[in-house]
């Protein structure tokens, strides 16, 4: 399956079952677009009729053309067959019923009351609790019990707000850090939280055990402070802004994102972006669409998407520029390492939520991530009696990129994994269903990411 | 002239001799939380 775009001057073309990306000219674009129904004598026909004018395209130059695309083909770099599909499931069966990462939902309450909060501002539409110290003992246990011979472990402290149970926090820290070489493990703990807490002890606890922190901030004043605000109805903006500069100075280039949502209010959310990169100094970046009801006033109409896809552009050109400034931003979505990035398992069996990834309430229920937590019926078990629900399991065993025939014809099934079950679940009732919207604005980012990487390359040379 | 300039890519079809360690970060762990990214992980061993 091959994919061609242009974008930003340059053509793309994405061999998907191979990984292979080439950049064209436009006479070897539409070499490329008439090659497998053409014979080459039409190619060569119709590439002079279209481009004949032109002293650099020749009939011996456009068969020289058509050879060098046949030999990518023959070196399994375009028009690569599918030869992944019954491997499928083959990763999750063979990875058995390992666990390897979990979210620690440490807090079921918030001192925020966001608009949108998918989780009910931190209730998930349950009672307010904090996870006591026994049960997030407990659930370490279960993760190391469970983790097979994987030896990176992942553990996000999640709510509602987590600095909100903060002691415990510390001491499940101290806990998994004092059997890791007895169990031949190595934690990577992330922390997500909104700031109000942030003080100087967090601010060093975090910079020396948390691997990644996640800082809630949605960008400029009147955008933030217009969801994020206090149960007085007080913007959070002025609290959390020099809070999360602070942290972000003392982490001395450790790994952290601002990480904001965008909604009906600004899907020209590349201001906010801006604003959060030139005017607060933050270069890591991550800023999502808000996950709602499609009657939440907060829900992104058919108009904003074309917006969104367009900021998407927007913001692609604006890092390139900036990159060539010397001032490069990071934007989560652009990140890809294409020699060092995933395999085909991984990019067939995505996150891996209901089965290596789950999340952990104050109760120590099992859900199979931390968007489930609240829906009675995807209860997975609990971190005392293990994975009970041997069917739910299966049938998030059952998610991966071949699962829905809608994906069998898209170029980006093995970039997005078949997609979020959660969004998916949200948008249509089944984690099997297809989140349309999702799908339009994933392909548009990813393109949007390999134009950069072709932008470099050109640089390049 | 050239026409086509193939840029460096990780063989998937390669990976499937020598991928599927699982030891990667999950990816909804790294920064978004509500979309995943496979896509933006790193391979640990690549």
């Amino acid at each position: 399956m091959v994919h061609q775009y242009q974008l930003n001057g340059y053509n793309i073309v994405l061999d998907t079952c191979s990984g292979g990306i080439h950049v064209v000219d436009e006479v070897a674009y539409d070499i490329i677009a008439m090659f497998q129904d053409h014979s080459p004598d039409e190619i060569v026909a119709a590439m002079l009729e279209k481009y004949g004018t032109r002293p650099d395209v020749t009939e011996q130059d456009l068969r020289d053309c058509i050879a060098d695309v046949e030999a990518l083909k023959n070196a399994g770099k375009l028009f690569t067959p599918d030869t992944f599909a019954d491997m499928a499931g083959t990763f999750k069966e063979r990875s058995g019923d390992v666990v390897k990462a979990l979210c620690l939902h440490v807090a079921h309450t918030c001192n925020l009351n966001c608009a949108y909060c998918f989780a009910s501002q931190g209730k998930y539409h349950g009672d307010r609790a904090l996870m006591s110290f026994e049960v997030g003992k407990q659930a370490l246990d279960f993760l190391v019990a469970h983790s097979g011979h994987r030896r990176n472990l992942e553990v996000d402290f999640f709510g509602g707000e987590p600095l909100m149970n903060w002691d415990v926090v510390k001491r499940l820290v101290e806990y998994a850090r004092s059997i890791e070489q007895e169990k031949g493990k190595n934690f990577r703990f992330t922390l997500t939280t909104n700031g109000v807490l942030i003080d100087d002890e967090v601010i060093d606890f975090c910079n020396r055990e948390m691997s990644n922190v996640v800082l809630s901030l949605d960008g400029r004043k009147e955008i933030n402070d217009r969801t994020r605000v206090d149960y007085a109805g007080n913007g959070s903006y002025d609290r959390i802004v020099p809070k999360f500069q602070k942290l972000v100075k003392a982490r001395g280039g450790k790994n952290y994102y601002m990480r904001g949502t965008f909604t009906h209010a600004n899907p020209d959310f590349t201001k906010d972006l801006f604003h959060m990169a030139d005017d607060l100094g933050f270069t890591e970046l991550s800023m999502e669409p808000v996950v709602c009801a499609p009657d939440d006033p907060a829900a992104l109409t058919p108009e904003d998407l074309e917006i969104v896809k367009e900021q998407y552009e927007i913001l692609a050109k604006d890092m390139l520029r900036r990159e060539k400034e010397g001032k490069p931003i990071t934007f989560y979505h652009y990140m890809l390492d294409l020699t060092g990035g995933p395999c085909v398992y991984k990019r067939i069996s995505g996150c891996g939520s209901g089965t290596e990834y789950m999340a952990v309430t104050p109760w120590g229920d099992l859900y199979p991530c931390h968007q489930f937590v609240g829906e009675e019926n995807y209860k997975l078990g609990d971190i005392w009696n293990g994975v009970t629900n041997t069917a739910l399991r299966e049938e998030f065993r059952s998610c991966n990129a071949y699962a829905r025939p809608e994906c069998a014809d898209c170029w980006a099934k093995l970039y997005c994994s078949g997609g979020c079950a959660a969004n998916a679940f949200h948008a249509t009732g089944s984690i099997r269903g297809v989140y349309e919207a999702g799908c339009e604005l994933f392909r548009k980012r990813i393109e949007c990411a390999i134009m950069m990487k072709a932008a470099e390359a050109a640089g390049e040379d | 002239m050239e026409r086509i300039k193939t840029l460096e890519t990780r063989s998937l079809c390669e990976s499937a001799k020598n991928g599927g360690c699982g030891e990667c970060q999950t990816s909804c762990q790294s920064a978004c939380k509500t979309s995943c990214g496979v896509a933006n992980q790193k391979c640990e061993n690549a």
